[in-house]
């Protein structure tokens, strides 16, 4: 049987590497990417707990997040693509439409 | 056994992801995210959760990267390669992500956590995770269930709103 | 059936989303879905009302679902089927049906038919929710509701300044009030630490007076906004401006009466404080006599019914300020028979007067001799002004007279002497209003006079309805007096009033008199004497509006010669709003003007001179960027350079530099974890 802690482990270092993704690359495309990355990580961990405590409660949990990805999937995608559309770019960090 | 296919996949995923966030091309990248994704669902099944392997591999590798691979056709992705990939705060965050790393460690090797319980359902038991898990989706869950419905009723109705074109009467 | 009281509210509601969302399609059979939302919601109370009424009764608790969870905070969407909730759903579904197949005729060829189906729906299923809540907060969820369709159909002719100023003047009026309200629910639970009626209510009797009391008195602020009593009552009479099936449905009938329906809810913990009955009480008889006085002299048609609505409010208010609680529901379910009709009567008459000019459509003093033309509206109006009056055997007999016997049987004189008075105010306004509209020749503008018919079907026949109501819906229910059989099915609901041993005494007495009038026996002449007095009250009013009105024109004229300040004083209504307006509303517009004033020199300042800091920061730290970039070459250089750029772009706008502080955060959070 695996211990709790790999799959935490494995969690904690694809959340990092999702994390990692989400900070240092420019391309939109990539940052959804990388988000989808942490949220399977999370699931990973949802899985993790599940198992060691014999509960199904993760597994739902994993699937409502599942849910949430693909709504987020879908809104990023579209969002992209409308900027893409009228500005023929998807750098992140040349939008800041939010700057005081 | 279980521990050595753990480890393959583990190295699968960590591998596949590394790469995938360093790939100039979006294509590239994404195919390589599927590719962690089947990894993903090994580790699900190795973990007694069947069910979920079966999604991540239809919904996610079928489904939401297809949608992927669908978007970036729409979009021009031969100029994004050229350009430069990397954000300019990209070395102070990768300095924050293995700082967190490390302290995420330090919490883990602390461990403390309850010993495991038997599972309960396992391939070719009864009732199978299918099962129970559909048991427990449509009782204890059902609210929250139908919430997630509406929020993907709602998410569709927002990308088509914001990814259609204006119509110019 | 009583299992299924959970699809009560739900008619109205899928009424709002079918005439909310498909309103332009649905277009004039707005009014029938809406009706037939009503009507259905009707047929369910009347299979519950039946089962309650035949059947053993008792109080049943509908769950529907768990609505918040936090900590030992639980409430949950439940609905309480008892015989006070039956009572009100009787009222509220049966009135409500019967308003919704009027305004289809009344509100006929207007802009906004489906939209004001929509609100009327609305307010339906908000005022179910009120009455069938099983705790405080879904209460105070449909009390919400129904003060918001409220301000909606009071503003409902928006365009008109005067509408929208009044609907908003409801809804702050309401605010005033709601406010304590909340505060009353934030001491129920804290004292007993439940919302639900059921918890309420058994740990009431350890409640100390003074916290009785104090909730008691928020609580009934809260019914001072609602209700319209003294000093919040001013939002009623403007309500007005709505269109007259919303004054009869909602400022008549039935959401003026929630804050006596929520005080005789809370009777368990009312008796528990008398101080706040006593408070109850008194506001209650100011009240009602002195809207029943500003009644007398209004000559807009439909300012006197507003007025006389806010006595009869507090006459509703004296019955539960001197524990008659059943009295006070009764008078509340007579009230909404006769009040809802005397307005659809002079909606009717509005109807019928729509080609004079707007500014004498609903002016007493251009009507007169519609008898002969709208016989219908007329015979049904009568009916209501006598159950008002209070004549026997009219509705309003049975039930104001046992307020006011309540009253002097359990020791308020001076509340029953209040009480009485209003009562002679109300049975000369009333008549009044009849004879000055439908008597006597007539002033109608001439232009106007041809178009002059009776109301279609679909607007008389719920007059006809409610007149029946008016006439029978007192004696049917509420013959002996306080013995009747409302007072025997409402007991279960209400507590017994401290003062209540006397009350019983009363009754008894009343009955003992009843009884020996019958055999013409000399006991309980108090009783007699009341009752006797009451008629007297009654038809004295009456004889007084013919004596002015029809036998002696002059009269009204001459009297206001002889007290020109009394008149004046009547007809500005006591100049409440202008006192209102003088110390309260100025004395916020110039603290708002002086918040103005320090918002643009104080704040705006310092916001403007951090801002020019930020700026002048940011441009030495781009200096010292451009200079380190410059002479980046080794890797302290470079650190250094990140984190001059990190100053700037604290407000870069780039969504990953937030999310990079994000994720600082996140390590700070870990790291207090790891080190605490």
């Amino acid at each position: 049987m695996v211990p709790l802690t790999h799959y935490l482990a494995l969690g904690a270092i694809l959340f990092l590497i999702g994390a990692a993704g989400v900070l240092m690359r420019r391309n939109a495309i990539m940052i959804l990417l990388s988000i989808e990355l942490m949220l399977n990580s999370v699931n990973i961990t949802f899985v993790g707990f599940a198992r060691q405590w014999a509960d199904l409660t993760g597994q739902v949990f994993a699937i409502f997040v599942i849910a949430v990805a693909a709504c987020e999937a879908a809104v990023g995608l579209a969002i992209l693509i409308s900027l893409n559309r009228d500005r023929q770019m998807m750098n992140v960090d040349e939008i800041n439409l939010l700057k005081w | 056994m279980e521990l050595a296919f753990f480890y393959l996949f583990a190295a699968g995923i960590v591998g596949a992801s590394l790469l995938m966030v360093t790939r100039a091309n979006v294509i590239h990248a994404a195919l390589l995210l599927v590719l962690a994704f089947l990894f993903m669902a090994g580790l699900f099944v190795l973990a007694g959760a069947e069910f979920l392997a079966g999604v991540q591999i239809l919904i996610y590798a079928g489904g939401i990267m297809v949608l992927y691979l669908f978007s970036i056709m729409l979009m021009n992705v031969g100029v994004a390669v050229r350009l430069r990939q990397w954000h300019r705060q990209s070395v102070l965050a990768l300095a924050a992500a293995v700082l967190l790393g490390a302290e995420v460690w330090a919490v883990l090797g602390r461990g403390g956590y309850p010993g495991a319980k038997a599972w309960g359902w396992g391939l070719g038991q009864t009732p199978g995770n299918v099962e129970a898990l559909g048991e427990v989706l449509y009782t204890k869950f059902l609210f929250p269930f139908e919430v997630a419905s509406i929020l993907l009723l709602a998410a569709m109705i927002g990308a088509i709103v914001l990814a259609k074109r204006e119509i110019t009467r | 059936m009583i299992r299924y009281a959970w699809l009560i509210p739900l008619f109205p509601l899928a009424g709002v989303l079918i005439n909310g969302l498909l309103g332009s399609r649905v277009r004039d059979k707005a009014g029938h879905v809406a009706s037939l939302m009503a009507g259905l919601s009707l047929l369910v109370v009347l299979g519950i009302a039946r089962e309650m009424i035949l059947g053993p009764g008792g109080s049943h608790v509908v769950p529907v679902w768990t609505w918040i969870t936090a900590g030992s905070l639980s409430v949950s969407v439940s609905f309480l089927v008892d015989p006070l909730s039956t009572i009100m759903l009787l009222v509220v579904a049966g009135v409500g049906f019967v308003i919704h197949v009027y305004s289809i005729g009344y509100m006929h060829g207007d802009p906004g038919y489906p939209r004001f189906f929509t609100y009327l729906n609305l307010f339906m299923l908000s005022m179910l929710l009120l009455v069938m809540a099983d705790n405080y907060l879904l209460m105070f969820v449909g009390w919400e509701g129904v003060g918001l369709c409220s301000y909606l159909l009071i503003g409902f002719w928006y365009e008109k300044q005067s509408a929208s100023d009044a609907g908003k003047k409801a809804f702050i009026v309401n605010r005033i009030g709601d406010a304590g309200f909340l505060l009353g629910l934030f001491l129920i639970w804290t004292l007993t630490g439940s919302l639900s009626y059921a918890e309420v209510f058994k740990a009431a009797p350890q409640l100390a007076a003074p916290a009785a009391t104090a909730i008691g008195l928020l609580l009934f602020i809260g019914a001072m906004g609602k209700s319209a009593q003294i000093p919040l009552y001013v939002w009623l009479p403007d309500a007005m401006e709505g269109p007259t099936p919303v004054s009869a449905l909602i400022h008549a009938a039935t959401m003026v009466t929630a804050g006596v329906y929520m005080v005789a809810r809370t009777s368990p913990v009312y008796v528990q404080g008398p101080g706040a009955l006593e408070v109850i009480a008194l506001v209650g008889a100011l009240t009602a006599i002195f809207s029943a006085s500003i009644g007398l002299v209004q000559n807009d048609i439909k300012r006197v019914m507003a007025y006389s609505t806010v006595s009869q409010l507090g006459f509703m208010f004296m019955a539960m300020g001197v524990g008659a609680f059943a009295s006070g529901i009764f008078h509340l379910m007579t009230h909404a028979f006769f009040k809802g009709l005397l307005f659809l009567g002079a909606g009717s008459v509005i109807h019928a007067l729509h080609h004079a000019p707007a500014a004498q459509q609903q002016d007493m003093r251009y009507m007169g001799g519609l008898r002969s033309k709208m016989p219908v509206t007329y015979w049904c109006l009568v009916a209501a002004a006598l159950a008002l009056a209070g004549v026997p055997p009219f509705a309003g007999f049975w039930s104001k007279d046992e307020i006011l016997a309540g009253a002097f049987f359990s020791g308020h004189y001076v509340v029953w002497g209040l009480g009485t008075a209003a009562a002679l105010m109300t049975a000369f306004y009333v008549f009044r209003m009849i004879f000055m509209t439908f008597h006597g020749e007539m002033r109608v503008d001439h232009h106007a006079r041809e178009h002059i018919r009776e109301s279609p079907a679909v607007m008389t026949v719920p007059l006809v309805i409610l007149a029946v109501l008016s006439v029978v819906g007192g004696v049917l229910p509420g013959f002996p007096p306080d013995a009747g059989w409302i007072h025997k099915f409402l007991a279960p609901s209400l507590a017994k009033a401290p003062g209540h041993a006397a009350l019983d005494e009363g009754v008894r007495v009343v009955k003992a008199a009843a009884q020996a009038g019958a055999q013409g026996g000399g006991h309980g002449t108090a009783g007699i004497a009341l009752i006797v007095l009451a008629i007297a009250v009654a038809l004295g009013g009456i004889a007084l509006a013919w004596r002015m009105y029809l036998r002696d024109t002059a009269a009204p004229a001459r009297l206001e010669r002889r007290f020109p300040g009394l008149y004046r004083l009547l007809l500005n209504k006591y100049y409440v709003d202008e006192i209102y307006q003088a110390c309260i509303v100025e004395p916020i517009y110039r603290l708002m003007r002086a918040l103005f004033d320090f918002d643009q020199k104080v704040v705006d300042g310092a916001v403007n001179g951090s801002s020019f800091l930020t700026v002048w920061f940011s441009r030495i730290s781009g200096i010292f960027d451009l200079r380190t970039v410059d002479g980046a070459v080794n890797g302290t250089a470079g650190v250094i350079g990140f984190f001059s750029q990190l100053f700037k772009f604290i407000q870069s706008g780039m969504v990953q530099n937030y999310l990079f502080v994000m994720l600082l955060g996140v390590f700070l959070m870990v790291s207090a974890y790891l080190f605490r």
